[in-house]
C-alpha cells in the first residue's frame, strides 16, 4: 500500500525580483521519508511554506489524499493533517515544557489528558521529555523534541522537517533518525528539507532535487550516491572560465592560521582551525551552503569580532587578529559584508555620508575632527560616475537605491581607495544580472592591479567565474584550496554537503 | 467583512514633509483636546486658552519669565539629544541637574563671603563636572554590566534628590536660617548676572544659546556627531566602520550630564541664589518632551522649549484666574508627548484592517 498522499502539480510562486517556484510538480508517497534537496535559494522553503499555509501559490494545485488541498494558515494546515517543525524554534523560553505544549496546540486540553497523551508519544517515538523543565535549560536537540511532540499531539499525517539537523550534535541527529523511523513505521509521511547529501542517503526513501526554483529530478535514493546527488543539485557549472593566472605573484601577503572560535550559541557555527593564505593579486573563493560559519568567519576577517580562541591573521608580516576594523583599514585592508542595509551602508543616511563609514588614511576626509564635506562629496560623485550608480545625486538616501545600485556604490567606495586586500561577502547577492556582471568585472580588474581578494559566496557560478582558488567551508571547517581551473564539480558538491573522502 | 481591530503595518517610505509637520500637528491636537477638557470643566474654552497661553506672555515681565523657564529646558534637551541620537535613553537628567546644583552650589556656599570674578566660572565648571560624573554612573553600568540605562539613570534621580535633601537639612544648612531647610545664600559674584534690570532673565540664557550653537556644529560638522548618528541608526554599521561604541556611550552621557549640571547650577545661582529642596519643577523630565518635540534638532529645541515653558506659566495663571490646579500644566505636557508619539507611529506605520474570511 504505497500509494500517493500528496500530489503537487504545477506550483508557481514568484516574488518581485525572482521566481521562487517554477511549475513544480511531483508526488509524495505515503509512509515514507521524502527529501527535498537543494542549495540555498533553490526554492525549497517557498514550497513548504505553501504547503503549510504561510504562502499562497500564484498557480497550481495540491491534492491531499486525492482531494483538493488549499489552506490559508498554518492552523488550517494542521487541521488537515500537515505539521511542520521549523529550523528556528518558536518556544517561550521562560515557560516550562508542559506550558509550551499546552499553549502550542489548537484544541483545548487539560493537563492530565496532556500527560497521558505525552507518555504514549514519548515512549512510542523515542522522545523523552522532562515536562517541568524550563525551555531555557534545554539543549537544542531537546527543544526540537518539544517542537516535534507539540506537532505529534495533533496526530499529523505529514510532518515537514526544515533542515532539522542544522543545530544538532551528531548524537542528537542519531536519536532524531530513530524517531523519524518510528513515525514512518506508524504510517506517517515525512517531508525532509535539507542540503546535506549524506542525510538524504541514510534516512530518505525518495528525493526531489530542486535548483533555481525548478524540479530537476525525483527518484528513489536506493541507487543514488552522494556524487550523483551533488551533480544534480549544483548542475554542470564548469563553462565560461575566463580567469587569468598570469598576474599572480608568488608572494603570500594575507595568511590566516589555525583560527578557532567558540560561540556557545546554537544558531552560530563555531570555527574550527581555519587556515588559508592568499597571494598578491589572487582571488580566493570560500564556497559553502549558508550557515556553515561564513558570517562568523567574515566578522573575524573584518575585525568586528576579535574574540578568537586561538590562531592568527598575518598581513605584511604583522599579526592583525586583535586589530579592530579601523586599524585594519589603516593597513589598506578593505571589507564589504554581506548585508548592505544597516551593515556596509546606513539606509537613513545620504550616499555622501555613507562614504564616511569606511575611511582610509589617504582619503583626507577629516581634519581635526571636522568633516571636510567637499572632499567627501567629490569622492562620492567619483564613485557614482565611475561605477555607473543610478541615483539623483550624492545627497540621495542610501535606502532610495535599488539593491544592485547600492551594492555597486558600496563596492565602488571600497575599490576606489585601492586597497591591498579586499574581503567581500556575497558580492552579488540579490541583485540584477547587469549589476552582477559589472561587479564581477571590477573585482577581476582590481585583482589584476595587484589587490588580493577574498570572496565568500554561496554562488558557485560566481566563484568559478572569478576566483583562482576555492576552498569549501562546512560546519566551521575550511577545506584545503583547489585551483579553480582544475576543479571537479562533484568534489566541490561533496565538500559542500559535508562529505570529505 | 473586516476585523474590528486594526493591525499595524510598516510603511515602506515615510513622508519627509509629514516628518517636519509632526510637532505642529501635535501642538494643534493638544490645543483641541485642551479646549475639550476646559469645556468639560465648565469654562469658556476661548477664555481658558487665552488665560493659559496668551495672558502669561502679554507683558515684558511675562516674556522674561518665559525665557527663564525655557533656558534650563532647552539646555537639558540639547544635552539629551547627544544620548537620544545615539539611541541611549537617559531619563535621569533631573538627577544630573541636581548633582550639578550640588557641586556648583557647594562651591558657592564654600565661598559665600568671597566676591571675585572667578567664582561664577568656577561654580559653572563644578556644576558641569557634578552632572557629568552623575551621568557617567549609568554609562559605566551599561557598558560594563549591560544594565538598562532607563532604569539606572531614573533611579539615580532619586538618589541625587535625597543627597540634596540631606545636605540642606544637615551639613549645609544656613546657620542663620532659623532651621529652614536651605543653605546660605551665595555671594553676589556667585550669582548669574541679570540681562535686564528688573527682569529675572539671566546670563544662563546666553550660555544656553552658546551651547546650542556648539552642539549644532558638533552634530552637523564633526566626525563625532556623525559617529553618534550612525551608532544610533545602526550599531552594526558603526561596528563595521570601527567606531568605538563604548566611548560614544561615555561621551553622550558625560555631555548630557554636564549640560544638565550647568542648567541646575544656573537655576540655583540665577533665580534662586541658594540651595534648597525644590530647585527644579521637573525640568529634567520635561526636557525629554522638549527634545522630542524639537526633533533633536538645535533650532527645533529652541522653539519646543518656549512652547513647553509656556505650559508652566499657563498653569500658574490658570491656578490664579480659573482656580484650576496647576497640575493642568502637566496634562498639557502629557498631551503633547502623547500626540507626538502617536503621530510618529502613524508616519512610520499604517493601520490596516485585515479581511476576515
Amino acid at each position: 500500500m504505497s500509494d500517493t498522499i500528496l500530489n503537487i502539480e504545477n506550483i508557481t510562486k514568484s516574488f518581485p525580483r525572482v521566481i521562487a517556484n517554477k511549475k513544480v510538480t511531483f508526488d509524495i508517497k505515503k509512509n515514507a521519508v521524502h527529501a527535498i534537496l537543494g542549495e540555498n535559494g533553490a526554492g525549497k522553503s517557498t514550497l513548504v511554506k505553501i504547503l503549510y499555509g504561510l504562502l499562497e501559490p500564484d498557480e497550481g494545485n495540491i491534492k491531499l489524499n486525492n482531494k483538493d488541498f488549499k489552506v490559508n494558515s498554518p492552523a488550517e494546515a494542521r487541521k488537515q493533517g500537515i505539521g511542520m517543525v521549523f529550523q528556528h524554534f518558536s518556544l517561550f523560553d521562560s515557560l516550562s515544557v508542559k506550558e509550551n505544549l499546552i499553549l502550542g496546540i489548537d484544541e483545548k486540553m487539560s493537563y492530565s489528558d496532556l500527560e497521558n497523551k505525552l507518555e504514549n508519544i514519548s515512549s512510542r517515538y523515542n522522545l523523552p521529555l522532562d515536562l517541568d523543565a524550563p525551555i531555557t535549560a534545554l539543549s537544542a536537540g531537546e527543544k526540537q523534541r518539544v517542537e516535534i511532540v507539540r506537532i505529534l499531539l495533533q496526530d499529523p499525517q505529514i510532518l515537514i522537517m526544515d533542515e532539522p539537523t542544522s543545530v544538532l550534535t551528531p548524537q542528537e541527529v542519531e536519536s532524531l533518525f530513530v524517531t523519524l523511523n518510528a513515525l514512518v513505521k506508524e504510517g506517517r509521511t515525512i517531508l525532509y528539507i535539507t542540503h546535506k547529501l549524506e542525510e538524504v542517503i541514510s534516512i530518505c526513501d525518495t528525493v526531489t532535487i530542486m535548483r533555481s526554483g525548478e524540479i530537476i529530478d525525483t527518484s528513489s535514493t536506493a541507487n543514488q550516491t552522494a556524487k550523483t546527488l551533488a551533480t544534480k543539485m549544483l548542475g554542470q557549472k564548469l563553462d565560461d572560465l575566463k580567469t587569468n593566472y598570469g598576474h599572480i605573484k608568488d608572494e603570500v601577503n594575507f595568511k590566516v592560521k589555525n583560527i578557532s572560535c567558540d560561540f556557545n550559541d546554537p544558531f552560530l557555527t563555531d570555527l574550527k582551525n581555519i587556515s588559508f593564505q592568499v597571494r598578491v593579486g589572487e582571488i580566493y573563493g570560500i564556497a559553502g551552503v549558508a550557515g556553515n560559519g561564513q558570517s562568523e568567519l567574515m566578522d573575524i576577517l573584518t575585525g568586528e569580532n576579535i574574540n578568537i580562541k586561538s590562531g592568527s591573521i598575518t598581513f605584511d608580516n604583522k599579526k592583525i587578529e586583535k586589530y579592530g576594523p579601523q586599524k585594519r583599514r589603516d593597513l589598506s585592508i578593505s571589507f564589504v559584508p554581506e548585508n548592505r542595509l544597516g551593515h556596509s551602508a546606513v539606509p537613513e543616511l545620504s550616499l555622501s555620508e555613507n562614504i564616511l563609514l569606511s575611511q582610509f588614511p589617504k582619503n583626507n576626509f577629516i581634519r581635526n575632527g571636522i568633516i571636510l564635506r567637499n572632499n567627501v562629496d567629490d569622492f562620492a560623485n567619483n564613485v557614482i560616475n565611475e561605477f555607473k550608480v543610478i541615483t539623483p545625486g550624492n545627497d540621495a538616501k542610501a535606502s532610495s537605491l535599488s539593491g544592485g545600485n547600492l551594492q555597486k556604490y558600496v563596492i565602488g567606495r571600497e575599490i576606489s581607495s585601492k586597497p591591498k586586500i579586499l574581503i567581500i561577502s556575497h558580492p552579488t547577492w540579490g541583485i540584477d544580472a547587469g549589476a552582477e556582471h559589472s561587479i564581477r568585472e571590477s573585482l577581476i580588474e582590481l585583482s589584476q592591479n595587484g589587490t588580493s581578494i577574498i570572496v565568500i559566496s554561496q554562488d558557485l557560478d560566481e566563484l568559478i567565474e572569478i576566483t583562482h582558488k576555492i576552498s569549501v567551508i562546512y560546519d566551521g571547517n575550511l577545506s584545503k584550496p583547489f585551483k579553480t581551473s582544475e576543479i571537479e564539480i562533484e568534489k566541490l558538491g561533496l565538500l559542500m554537503g559535508g562529505k570529505n573522502e | 467583512m473586516n476585523s474590528l481591530f486594526p493591525s499595524i503595518v510598516s510603511r515602506s517610505q515615510s513622508s519627509g514633509l509629514m516628518n517636519f509637520f509632526v510637532p505642529i500637528i501635535s501642538i494643534v491636537l493638544t490645543l483641541i483636546t485642551g479646549s475639550i477638557i476646559f469645556v468639560l470643566l465648565g469654562f469658556d474654552p476661548v477664555y481658558a486658552l487665552y488665560t493659559f497661553f496668551i495672558s502669561p506672555i502679554s507683558s515684558t515681565y511675562g516674556i522674561s519669565e518665559l525665557f527663564v523657564k525655557a533656558t534650563p529646558l532647552a539646555l537639558i534637551a540639547i544635552g539629551l539629544s547627544y544620548c537620544f541620537k545615539n539611541n541611549i535613553y537617559n531619563i535621569g537628567a533631573e538627577g544630573q541637574l541636581t548633582m550639578g546644583a550640588i557641586f556648583g552650589g557647594g562651591i558657592g556656599i564654600l565661598f559665600h563671603d568671597t566676591n571675585a570674578f572667578w567664582l561664577l566660572p568656577l561654580m559653572i565648571f563644578a556644576g558641569a563636572i557634578g552632572g557629568a560624573l552623575w551621568g557617567l554612573i549609568p554609562a559605566i553600568l551599561k557598558t560594563k554590566f549591560n544594565t538598562n540605562e532607563i532604569l539606572t539613570s531614573l533611579m539615580l534621580v532619586y538618589v541625587a534628590l535625597f543627597i540634596l535633601d540631606y545636605l540642606v537639612v544637615g551639613p549645609w544648612k544656613d546657620p542663620f536660617g532659623y532651621s529652614f531647610p536651605k543653605s546660605r545664600p551665595f555671594s553676589e559674584s556667585g550669582r548669574m548676572p541679570l540681562l535686564f534690570d528688573g527682569l529675572r532673565v539671566h546670563f544662563g540664557l546666553i550660555i544656553t544659546l552658546f551651547l546650542i550653537f556648539v552642539s549644532w556644529f558638533i552634530f552637523s560638522k564633526t566626525i563625532f556627531g556623525f559617529q553618534l548618528k550612525v551608532s544610533g541608526y545602526s550599531p552594526k554599521a558603526a561596528r563595521y566602520a570601527g567606531f568605538n561604541q563604548t566611548t560614544l556611550v561615555f561621551f553622550a552621557f558625560a555631555i548630557c550630564g554636564a549640560f544638565a549640571g550647568i542648567a541646575g547650577l544656573a537655576e540655583v545661582s540665577g533665580p534662586i541664589g541658594l540651595l534648597y529642596r525644590d530647585i527644579s519643577p521637573n525640568y529634567g523630565f520635561t526636557a525629554i518632551i522638549v527634545a522630542f518635540l524639537g526633533r533633536l534638532h538645535p533650532i527645533g529645541i529652541i522653539f519646543a522649549s518656549l512652547v513647553i515653558a509656556l505650559t508652566y506659566l499657563g498653569a500658574e495663571d490658570a491656578q490664579l484666574f480659573l482656580q484650576i490646579p496647576s497640575a493642568v500644566g502637566f496634562i498639557f505636557q502629557g498631551l503633547v508627548l502623547f500626540y507626538l508619539l502617536g503621530a510618529e507611529l502613524l508616519i512610520n506605520y499604517k493601520l490596516t484592517y485585515k479581511k476576515l474570511l
